[in-house]
């Protein structure tokens, strides 16, 4: 059974290591601040307790006033789980730190959320429309399309 | 006499295999660069079935999304729908009667074995062997889909499952039907087995090709049998479990290369041990009542949840949103194809353009599910 | 391997977006069904009566479709194309990948607009005499999908048909039937209509 580990828990290792990067610890997911995700990404991945080697997935959702969005990781040698979540409070020029150099999973799925969202990832290779055409007016998946 | 080495200037060309395109399982485009036959780059291009799934389903109802996701990975619809009623269930709290549970289980392993037999059909069909191995498997999968014509009147996207549980009951042929069917079909696998286990064609063609190495595939987040056909024993019926599998005996088939013919015999191992979960859950099939109480319009409480289950072609989960109201405020579909399609270009390089389609044709994707 | 790029690749998107753009704005209107042969009081030219019949024998009989399945509805024309329920008793077993080669389009399955230019690129180059069957309810009028902002509303929108088959996905049996329908149009004909 894979255990999701609880959020409060990784919080004080994380606090110790990168003061002031968790912004709040719950019981199931972690908040963290845009510019310390992939410092703490690449701890995650590397620490042998913490093991985080396979990303399942990256999403995003519009709450009206910041963009939250959710990434979660498993381990596939210890079978644990944890969600972490960053928010993007620009409305006009959302931008964030890619993970693509930590998992290359999140290559196409960060190009989709850049389609339908305008969220653009810092660092990322090719971050250009995917499944929509150039020349498309707007971002679809947000509150405020048409 | 001197013999002088004359050696060709060749020069690299891009060549649109394009979405309209026989091979290509549906409309996929792909922008190769070729250097005479041999693949230099590849650059996949999707999006021609983009139909905004994720955004239609904010304004319809949560048991009214389950046509839409249905039409997700079609397929394996029995799956999409299971999954979807997982999350639900996990965001609402909503239990599921045990009769219902042994039918799920009964109707995804029974879409396993029809999808998995077209992916096999398809997969041999780019080999070359024309038509022959997909109308067989064709002929099996009939009977597979008359089995769902009993049941819920539909052959392709059935709509069948409900946020907890099942629409209607079995109706009475279904279960006589189902074990003539587990009985002859252990009978035609071993045929087919018989036919291209050791066929040199297919082990010409399909050993050593396409080589997805174990790194790379946990790396790009790979799932269903393309991550274990590269010898990574992770399937989520067993890490984590969920509805009623942790009762059934199946073993995991893995493979050790992650060339195609790896893929391909995983997935016909998935087959027999799909009939053997069939044969468990059929056996302990209670009486009982199909569907627990649920009011018609559904409102969660203000909250996430994650559901996902292991379907045919990878990890298929979806992750919902709630606001209180009676429809999603986010509906993600984490799409198993999509990511599987991440490492396309390495596993192509330095192969020609024979071995462009096989290589394809063995990650087995559903364009409906990449583009959502 | 260093090659020299004519148009680089920001460009071939950006030229085929606005070639997508245009096509959205030019289809803002079904195109009208060429239904005359629904009329009964058709009269036929008693000299060519003979030829008619041949020719029209001869086409029915081998009607190539060609290959145009984008979702769905293509696994219900692979099974109808299997053995349970044969299309090659109807001649047409042989689905061309060449438009050239083609008479008749089964439209299967949703058609967006990014897709949209291809399939009217596909329509352009087959050879006349041709016919279109708009299969599913998305080839009818967009289907389960029609509110979506990135779905055509019928293939009716950029190409004309000639049988609608309702249905999600139509079973077997309907398409054989809106084939045997083209078989029907098809023997209506005569060929003084052919000049329209």
């Amino acid at each position: 059974m894979t255990v999701a580990l609880s959020g409060s828990k990784i919080a004080k290792q994380l606090g110790k290591k990168f003061p002031g990067a968790v912004i709040k610890a719950g019981a199931d997911s972690l908040l963290l601040k845009g510019e310390s995700l992939l410092a703490v990404a690449e701890y995650l991945k590397t620490t042998p307790d913490l093991d985080f080697d396979f990303l399942n997935y990256i999403t995003a959702v519009d709450y009206y006033d910041y963009f939250e969005v959710v990434y979660q990781f498993t381990s596939l040698k210890h079978n644990h789980g944890l969600v972490l979540k960053v928010r993007c409070y620009d409305r006009e020029n959302p931008t964030l730190p890619s993970v693509v150099s930590l998992w290359r999973g999140a290559d196409l799925q960060e190009r989709e959320i850049y389609d339908l969202l305008g969220i653009s990832f810092e660092g990322h290779p090719n971050l250009r429309r995917i499944v929509l055409w150039e020349g498309f007016d707007g971002h679809p998946l947000r509150k405020d399309f048409l | 006499m001197t013999t002088k080495e004359v050696t060709i200037q060749t020069e690299p060309f891009v060549v649109n295999i394009g979405p309209a395109h026989p091979s290509t399982h549906g409309v996929f485009r792909m922008r190769t660069t070729l250097d005479g036959e041999v693949i230099v780059n590849m650059e996949p291009i999707f999006g021609y079935l983009h139909r905004g799934i994720e955004k239609l389903a904010e304004e319809r109802t949560y048991g009214g999304c389950i046509p839409l996701t249905d039409r997700l990975d079609y397929l394996a619809s029995m799956s999409n729908n299971m999954a979807y009623c997982l999350a639900v269930e996990k965001l609402a709290g909503i239990p599921v009667p045990l009769r219902a549970e042994y039918i799920r289980v009964i109707m995804a392993e029974l879409q396993r074995i029809a999808s998995h037999l077209i992916a096999v059909g398809a997969f041999l069909n780019d080999c070359g062997a024309f038509m022959t191995p997909i109308v067989y498997m064709i002929r099996e999968r009939e009977k597979i889909l008359d089995l769902f014509d009993m049941v819920c009147g539909q052959r392709l996207t059935y709509n069948y499952m409900r946020v907890g549980g099942v629409s209607q009951d079995l109706p009475a042929e279904f279960i006589p039907a189902l074990r003539k069917f587990l009985k002859e079909m252990p009978g035609w696998i071993n045929e087919y087995d018989r036919l291209l286990k050791q066929n040199e064609i297919l082990l010409a063609r399909a050993k050593g090709v396409g080589i997805l190495p174990r790194e790379l595939a946990i790396n790009i987040s790979a799932s269903g049998p393309v991550l274990r056909a590269s010898g990574v024993e992770w399937d989520l019926r067993r890490a984590d479990p969920y509805s009623i599998y942790d009762r059934f005996e199946f073993d995991i088939p893995t493979g050790s290369a992650g060339d195609c013919y790896d893929r391909y015999r995983v997935r016909v191992e998935e087959m027999r041990q799909s009939l053997r979960i069939l044969e468990q859950a059929l056996k302990g099939l209670p009486e009982g009542e199909v569907r627990s109480e649920v009011p018609h319009l559904i409102r969660p409480p203000v909250g996430e949840a994650y559901g996902h289950i292991e379907a045919p072609r990878g990890e298929l989960g979806f992750y919902l949103v709630s606001d209180g109201s009676i429809a999603p405020y986010r509906f993600h579909v984490r799409a198993p194809t999509l990511i599987n399609l991440t490492a396309l270009n390495d596993m192509m390089k330095g192969w020609k353009v024979a071995d462009l389609i096989l290589i394809f044709g063995s990650i087995d994707i559903c364009l409906a599910e990449v583009d959502r | 391997m260093e090659i020299e790029e004519v148009y680089s690749r920001q460009q071939i998107d950006e030229a085929e977006g606005r070639q997508i753009n245009e096509l959205i704005a030019r289809s803002q209107e079904p195109i009208p069904d060429p239904d005359d042969w629904l009329d009964e009081e058709l009269k036929r030219n008693v000299l060519l009566t003979s030829v008619d019949a041949v020719l029209d024998w001869a086409r029915r009989t081998s009607l190539w479709p060609v290959f145009c399945f984008p979702a769905c509805c293509a696994f219900e024309f692979m099974t109808t194309a299997a053995s349970r329920f044969d299309i090659s008793r109807f001649g047409m077993e042989i689905v061309r990948a060449s438009p050239r080669q083609a008479d008749l389009m089964i439209t299967a399955g949703t058609l967006t607009w990014k897709m949209a230019p291809q399939v009217k690129r596909i329509y352009d180059q087959m050879a006349e005499p041709k016919w279109v069957i708009a299969m599913g309810a998305c080839a009818i009028s967009g289907g389960i999908f029609r509110s979506s902002y990135s779905v055509v509303p019928g293939y009716n929108r950029i190409i004309p048909v000639d049988v609608y088959l309702p249905g999600c996905p139509p079973r077997p049996e309907a398409l054989l039937y809106a084939i045997r329908m083209i078989h029907k149009k098809i023997a209506s004909r005569s060929l003084i209509q052919e000049g329209k």
